[in-house]
């Protein structure tokens, strides 16, 4: 359990995807002048991963992993390098799932996340988080944890973003830095921020 | 004797690939004027080696992708033309990665998740979808590897000045001298961690926008 909550802290906060791995820049930029918007898309994020992590951890672990074949007879099979293109296909079916199952049971959320889910599937914040979550041999609980986790920190970053650029708005920023490198360096300095809680330890 | 040495030149300026080479170093940069493929040109930069490997790979699968996306142009059906352009790079990013575990273990490690993330680069996906989808194949390839270009000419220079800055070296080799150290220099820690990426990439993009304007 212990384990678990630190897990969530960690990728909330420490390894924040977009701050610490750079991880979702694409829609995060795009998105975040608008604070509504930005809190849909990352409702929207939490969602989608909360949902792929486990469903990428069972298709690692029950296709994809050197010996997971076992069960179908081939013990020596290792297929591990098929998952970034199982991976994507999963995220991409499941976007589409999600997207049908929420227009058919809730139409007030379909009509405030609907236009994001489509541009979900190639959030790298996404992809990355299966990845990690490959990489670092997380248990199914885990990788649960991990995917809202990501989640929570992703949407925490563009939310914080937004509300500095509605203040930014008003600033006398110079002309050569105006739009992407002023949203750089403001990101750079929320960035700094965050690194601080890498002292926390649970 | 000039004009002999320049004839060349002019005529290499005239053509088609120059200017789609020119074009997306600067005019079209897909990094610091389309925002296009921000995550990996961050992440990788910490050192110059890392860089330059990424802006290799991703030049391979963007001007192969572009190519073969091209090639199929009239046979994929308009309402699965996505999936059927995230296959193509998928099949290609495999290829690379694996070339690299094979080949260049160290840096593939280094690298990590980011060699996959190809597939979600928007640079990829936004070439294939926007330009090899209507063009014939030779333009399509060119356009690729320009576009891969432009994309590393940033990542490298912000790799340049990340590692110099960060760690004194270039390439892992010290390049600072040791009397500076003894003068009192130190190693700017910050720009080895993630708000350095992003703060240098900002300038960068200052930079850049500075230069443009005064031509």
């Amino acid at each position: 359990m212990e384990n678990l909550i630190s897990i969530f802290v960690n990728s909330v906060f420490v390894g924040n995807i977009l701050l610490a791995y750079f991880l979702g820049m694409c829609s995060y930029l795009a998105v975040s002048q608008n604070l509504k918007t930005s809190a849909g898309l990352g409702v929207a994020v939490i969602f989608v991963l909360a949902i792929t992590t486990p469903a990428n951890w069972a298709v690692y672990h029950f296709l994809l992993a050197p010996g997971a074949l076992s069960w179908a007879g081939l013990p020596e099979m290792d297929l591990s390098f098929l998952k970034f293109i199982l991976f994507i296909a999963v995220i991409a079916g499941m976007v589409q799932v999600v997207e049908m199952v929420i227009d058919r049971y809730s139409q007030t959320l379909y009509n405030s996340l609907g236009v994001f889910l489509p541009l979900i599937t190639v959030n790298c914040a996404i992809l990355g988080t299966s990845l990690f979550m490959v990489e670092r041999r997380y248990s199914f609980a885990e990788s649960v944890v991990f995917g809202i986790g990501s989640g929570t920190g992703w949407a925490l970053a563009i939310l914080a973003m937004a509300t500095v650029m509605q203040k930014l708005r008003y600033a006398d920023v110079p002309e050569g830095l105006q739009g992407f490198g002023i949203r750089m360096i403001t990101t750079g300095l929320m960035a700094m921020a965050f690194m601080l809680f890498s002292g926390i330890t649970l | 004797m000039a004009t002999a040495i320049a004839r060349p030149w002019a005529k290499v300026k005239k053509s088609g690939s120059y200017k789609a080479v020119a074009a997306a170093l600067w005019r079209e940069n897909p990094i610091s004027k389309l925002i296009l493929g921000i995550c990996s040109a961050l992440a990788v930069t910490v050192q110059l080696k890392t860089a330059i490997v990424m802006f290799l790979a991703l030049t391979f699968v963007v001007g192969f992708s572009n190519l073969s996306v091209s090639l199929m142009r009239r046979v994929i059906p308009r309402n699965i033309r996505i999936i059927a352009e995230v296959a193509v790079i998928a099949t290609l990013v495999i290829l690379a990665d694996e070339f690299l575990k094979a080949f260049m273990y160290d840096v593939s490690k280094q690298l990590s998740v980011f060699v996959g993330l190809i597939i979600t680069n928007c640079i990829v996906m936004g070439r294939a979808e926007t330009y090899a989808m209507a063009n014939p194949p030779w333009p399509s390839f060119v356009d690729g590897l320009a576009n891969g270009i432009g994309y590393g000419s940033v990542l490298v220079g912000v790799a340049f000045f990340r590692e110099l800055l960060g760690s004194g070296k270039l390439l892992g080799f010290p390049v600072v001298p040791q009397f500076l150290y003894e003068w009192g220099y130190t190693d700017n820690g910050l720009m080895l961690l993630a708000p350095g990426a992003f703060i240098m990439i900002g300038l960068f993009v200052w930079l850049e926008h500075a230069l443009l304007k005064e031509k």
